[in-house]
C-alpha cells in the first residue's frame, strides 16, 4: 500500500514530502528497501539494525512473559486471592499492556517527529528501549508518569545527541532514573511492587506492604540456617517468585535472554561475565567487612542486578567499545552496583546508577585502552 | 620477523560462481582501452592523437607531474578514439588492434642496478603497477622503499587462482623478483594451505612468508602490517604477481605482454571460467551480460563497477557479475529464516549451512544508520588496530588521530569486509579513502 501511495505524493517535490521519513519507516518495516550498493563492497551482509534490535526484543520476551505471570502471582499471594495460573498471567498481561502501549506510542511519536525534522530515516533503537522501560518499573506506576519519563529520555538523552548510536546514556535507564528521582513514592518503598489496581475485589483495600528481597536483606533479615531472605528462599529468587520490577525477578528467564544475546553476538559476554565478577567480589568483600550477612552470590539474584548486567550494561552504544574496555567497564558496573547496595543507607538498588555512571565513564575507559595500545605500538616500532 | 603468519580474524564470503580452472575463451584483441582512471594519483597527459599508429609497448600517455612515468598500449594498431568525461577529463585511450602484432623492443638485458630496473618499469608502462604505501598511490620514481611486498595469492571472494593463472610464468616471476630486488628487499607471501603445491614457494632472492587464514589474509596490506608495519616516514611498495610476471617477461624477451587469464565469476555470469585477454578488453568480449547485471572489475568487495560497455582494468584479473538487487523482500528482517541471504551474524541462521554458496546480489539489505554494533569490525580485521577508532578519526578528519590509529597501514581494501558486515550499512571503504585523501593533501 505504501508503494502505491509513494509516487508523487511522498517523493521529493510532492505535497507530502515532509512526511517521507515516516512513510519510509513503515515502508521499510514491511519490505527490505530496494537500495543497491553505490560505493564500497558490492554485496552486503543480510544483517541490519532492525534484525539486531528485534533479536534483543526476542531475548527480552522470556523475562517479559514471566514478569506478567509474576505480577498476577504476587497480587494473588499478597492479597490472598487464590487465582489460577492463567488468571495470574492474564492479569499481568492486561496490567502490562498499557505500559507497553504508552511507552511505544510516546517514544515512537518522538522518534518519528525527530526523524522528520532531521529528514533521516527513523531509527530502530527505540524498539528495544520501548520494550525495556515497562520491564524496569513497578507495574502500578501511573501511565502519565511513564509517558513523561519516556518523553524526557528520548528527547534529552537520545535525540539531542543525534539519535540512536549517538547517545551517551542508556535511554531506558534514564527514563527509570527520571521516574525514580521525580516520583520516589511511586517508584520505591515497599508498597509499590505488588499490583492492586484493576482488581475489583481490592477496591478500597489498603496497599499491603511487600518489600523486595533486596530491601529485606538490606534490613538484615537473613536466616543463615535456611538461606532465606525474609520469607523468600534462594530458589524463590532464582525462579523469580518475588516482588520487584516486572522484568527483573526471574534469573532463569534472564539467563535465557542472555543466552540468546551471547549466541547471536548482539551483546558482549565479556561485559556480562565481568559485571557478575565485580558484583561477586564486592559482595564477598562486604561480607568480610561485615557490611552484610548475605552471601555474595545472593547479590546476583536479588533486585535488578542480573537484568541490568545482561540487558542494560551491554547496550553497544553506551558501553565501552574496546574489548579490554568491556572487561573493565563490566567489572566496575557490577562492583559499583553492590557497593551502593551495601554501603548506602537510603537506597539499596545500585544497578541503575552504577550503569549510568559507567555509561558516562565508558569513553574514558576506551580512551585509556586505546592510548595504552597506541603507545605500546609506538614503543614496538622504536625497538623493531 | 616471522615467516609464518596464522591469521584468525576475517571472513570468507560465500558467493556462488567460482571459476573452474580452465580456459573457456581466448579474446583476439580488437579494440583495447588504456584507462588513466586505473591509477591512483595520476594526472594524465596525452601523448597520442586519433589516427596515430602504436606498437604494443608504445607510450600513449604520461604523468603530468612526473613525465618519466609512461603508460603504454598493450596492443599494436591505431589510436581510434579518445574518451573524455566531464570537464574534459581523460577517461580512456582506445586502440584498434592491427592485423599483425608488432612489439616495441625493450632489450633483453637484465637490470644490474636499481636505476636500470626503474628505467625498465618506467619505459614499459609497468611503473603504474607499483603501489606505494602508505596511501596506496602510484609509486614515486625518486624514492626508495624499505621493502617490496608481493602477495602471491588472493583470498578475496571468487578471486582468480594464481596457482592456475601464473603456473607457467614462474620463470618470468623469478626474473621480475630479481629485478625488483635491486631496488629493495622483496617479500613474497604464499598460501600456507597450498604451500606444497604452489609454484611460488620455489622463488629465490626473496623472503617467503607462509600465510593462512580467511580473507583478508591474502591482502598484501594485512601481511605487511604483521611482517613489517609501516611507520611514519617509511615507504613500502607492492606489486601484484600478475605484473611481476609481466615485468619478468619484458626483461627476458624485450616484449611487453600483458595478456592474462581473467577469471569470469559471480552468480550472474552465464558461464564461469578463465578468459585469456588483455587489460582494456571490452567487457562484452569477456562475457555475456544480460539483464540488470552489474559487471565488477575485480572482486565483490573492492572491485569497480565497469558497466556492460566498459573495459577491463589494468589491475583486473577477475570480473564478477552480480544481479542488481532491486527486488524488495517482504518482511525480510523479521523472517526467522532467509535461505537466500547470507549473514555472518548469528542473528540469522547462515551458520547452519557453512558450506552453502549464495546467489548474492547488490542489495544493501537495510538502510544507513549511525554506528551501533562495532565489534563486528574487529572480528574481520586481522590487524593490530582499532578499526572503529580509525574510521571515526577519518570521519572527523583528525590527522593526528588517523596517524595514531594506523592510517599508514591500511588501504580501503584492507577494511573492505567492514563494509560487508556493518549492520548500520556505512561505506567504510569510502570513509577510509576520504581519510587517506586528506592525509595526502595535508602531508604533501
Amino acid at each position: 500500500m505504501a508503494e502505491e501511495m509513494k509516487p508523487g505524493l511522498f517523493e521529493k517535490g510532492g505535497k507530502l514530502y515532509w512526511l517521507h521519513s515516516s512513510i519510509d519507516a513503515f515502508d521499510t518495516f514491511l519490505r527490505v528497501p530496494g537500495t543497491v550498493t553505490a560505493k564500497g563492497a558490492h554485496v552486503r551482509d543480510g544483517i541490519d539494525l532492525k534484525r539486531v534490535m528485534i533479536t534483543v526484543v526476542i531475548a527480552l520476551v522470556p523475562a517479559a512473559l514471566f514478569g506478567m505471570y509474576n505480577v498476577g502471582l504476587q497480587t494473588s499471594t499478597v492479597y490472598g486471592l487464590d487465582w489460577g495460573f492463567w488468571h495470574m498471567f492474564w492479569y499481568g498481561l492486561l496490567r502490562m499492556l498499557p505500559l507497553f502501549v504508552v511507552s511505544y506510542a510516546v517514544g515512537l511519536a518522538i522518534e518519528f517527529a525527530s526523524a522528520q525534522i532531521r529528514g533521516e530515516e527513523v531509527n530502530e533503537g527505540y524498539l528495544v528501549t520501548g520494550f525495556l522501560i515497562p520491564l524496569i518499573v513497578p507495574v502500578d506506576v501511573p501511565l502519565w508518569m511513564v509517558a513523561l519519563a519516556v518523553a524526557f529520555s528520548v528527547l534529552f538523552v537520545k535525540e539531542v545527541f543525534g539519535g540512536t548510536g549517538m547517545n551517551i546514556w542508556n535511554p531506558a535507564l534514564v527514563a527509570r532514573a527520571f521516574l525514580f528521582f521525580s516520583y520516589p513514592s511511586s517508584m520505591s518503598g515497599s508498597a509499590v511492587w505488588v499490583s492492586k489496581t484493576w482488581v475489583p475485589a481490592l477496591k478500597g483495600v489498603d496497599a499491603v506492604s511487600s518489600a523486595t528481597p533486596l530491601a529485606i536483606a538490606h534490613d538484615g533479615a537473613f536466616d543463615a540456617a535456611t538461606g532465606a531472605v525474609g520469607q523468600y528462599s534462594f530458589m524463590d529468587m532464582f525462579y523469580g517468585f518475588i516482588p520487584g520490577s516486572t522484568g527483573e525477578t526471574s534469573v532463569i528467564a534472564i539467563l535465557i535472554g542472555a543466552f540468546i544475546l551471547v549466541w547471536t553476538g548482539v551483546a558482549s559476554w565479556k561485559i556480562m561475565v565481568s559485571s557478575l565478577a565485580g558484583g561477586l567480589l564486592v559482595g564477598w568483600l562486604g561480607q568480610l567487612a561485615g557490611a552484610t550477612v548475605v552471601p555474595c552470590y545472593y547479590q546476583l539474584v536479588m533486585g535488578g542486578f542480573l537484568f541490568g548486567s545482561v540487558f542494560m550494561a551491554t547496550d553497544p552504544v553506551t558501553a565501552a567499545q574496546t574489548e579490554t574496555g568491556k572487561w573493565i567497564y563490566g567489572f566496575l558496573v557490577g562492583a559499583l552496583a553492590v557497593v551502593v547496595r551495601l554501603w548506602n543507607p537510603g537506597y539499596m538498588e545500585g544497578m541503575m546508577l552504577a550503569i549510568l555512571l559507567m555509561n558516562t565513564m565508558a569513553p574514558l575507559i576506551d580512551h585509556c585502552v586505546v592510548s595504552a595500545h597506541t603507545s605500546r605500538r609506538a614503543k614496538k616500532a622504536i625497538t623493531a | 620477523m616471522s615467516n609464518n603468519l596464522d591469521l584468525k580474524k576475517g571472513l570468507n564470503i560465500p558467493v556462488k560462481g567460482v571459476a573452474a580452472p580452465e580456459v573457456i575463451k581466448t579474446v583476439v584483441p580488437d579494440i583495447v582501452a588504456v584507462k588513466p582512471t586505473d591509477f591512483k594519483g595520476l594526472v594524465p597527459r596525452l601523448l597520442v592523437k586519433e589516427g596515430d599508429a602504436v606498437k604494443a609497448g608504445s607510450p600513449v600517455m604520461a604523468d603530468k607531474q612526473r613525465p618519466e612515468i609512461l603508460f603504454t598500449s598493450p596492443v599494436s594498431g591505431t589510436v581510434c578514439g579518445i574518451v573524455r568525461g566531464q570537464k574534459r577529463k581523460l577517461l580512456a585511450v582506445l586502440v584498434k588492434a592491427g592485423e599483425k602484432q608488432e612489439f616495441v623492443d625493450f632489450g633483453t638485458k637484465s637490470p644490474a642496478t636499481a636505476e636500470e630496473t626503474k628505467q625498465i618499469l618506467l619505459n614499459t608502462g609497468l611503473w603504474g603497477a607499483l603501489i606505494q604505501r602508505p596511501y596506496g598511490t602510484m609509486a614515486q620514481p625518486d624514492t626508495t622503499p624499505k621493502a617490496i611486498f608481493v602477495s602471491s595469492f588472493s583470498t578475496a571472494p571468487l578471486a582468480a587462482d594464481t596457482d592456475f593463472t601464473l603456473r607457467e610464468s614462474l620463470d618470468d616471476i623469478q626474473a621480475g623478483i630479481n629485478a625488483l630486488a635491486k631496488i629493495a628487499p622483496v617479500h613474497i607471501s604464499i598460501c600456507k594451505e597450498k604451500a606444497a603445491s604452489t609454484p611460488f614457494h620455489r622463488v629465490e632472492n626473496a623472503s617467503i612468508h607462509e600465510v593462512s587464514g580467511p580473507h583478508p589474509a591474502g591482502n598484501v596490506g594485512v601481511q605487511i602490517s604483521h611482517i613489517a608495519p609501516i611507520q611514519k616516514g617509511e615507504l613500502v611498495w607492492t606489486i601484484s604477481p600478475l605484473h611481476l610476471a609481466a615485468l619478468g617477461h619484458v626483461i627476458k624477451t624485450g616484449k611487453l605482454d600483458l595478456t592474462r587469464k581473467v577469471a569470469v565469476t559471480g552468480p550472474a555470469a552465464a558461464k564461469t571460467g578463465y578468459v585469456v585477454a588483455l587489460p582494456g578488453t571490452p567487457v562484452k568480449e569477456l562475457t555475456q551480460v544480460e539483464g540488470d547485471v552489474r559487471v565488477i572489475g575485480g572482486d565483490v568487495l573492492t572491485g569497480e563497477a565497469l558497466g556492460s560497455e566498459g573495459y577491463l582494468g589494468f589491475f583486473n584479473d577477475q570480473i564478477t557479475l552480480l544481479k542488481e538487487g532491486r527486488e524488495r523482500e517482504w518482511f525480510g528482517w523479521a523472517k526467522p529464516f532467509r535461505p537466500k541471504v547470507h549473514s555472518s551474524s548469528w542473528c540469522y541462521f547462515s551458520w547452519l549451512t557453512p558450506k552453502k554458496e549464495y546467489e548474492m546480489n547488490t542489495n544493501l539489505h537495510g538502510g544507513p544508520r549511525a554506528f551501533v554494533e562495532t565489534k563486528c569490525f574487529e572480528d574481520v580485521t586481522p590487524m593490530d588496530i582499532f578499526p572503529i577508532y580509525l574510521i571515526k578519526a577519518c570521519l572527523a578528519g583528525d590527522i593526528e588521530k588517523m596517524e595514531k590509529f594506523g592510517i599508514y597501514e591500511v588501504l580501503p581494501e584492507d577494511l573492505a569486509l567492514c563494509d560487508y558486515v556493518d549492520p548500520s550499512k556505512n561505506d567504510i571503504q569510502a570513509i577510509i579513502q576520504k581519510g587517506i585523501d586528506l592525509m595526502i593533501k595535508e602531508m604533501a
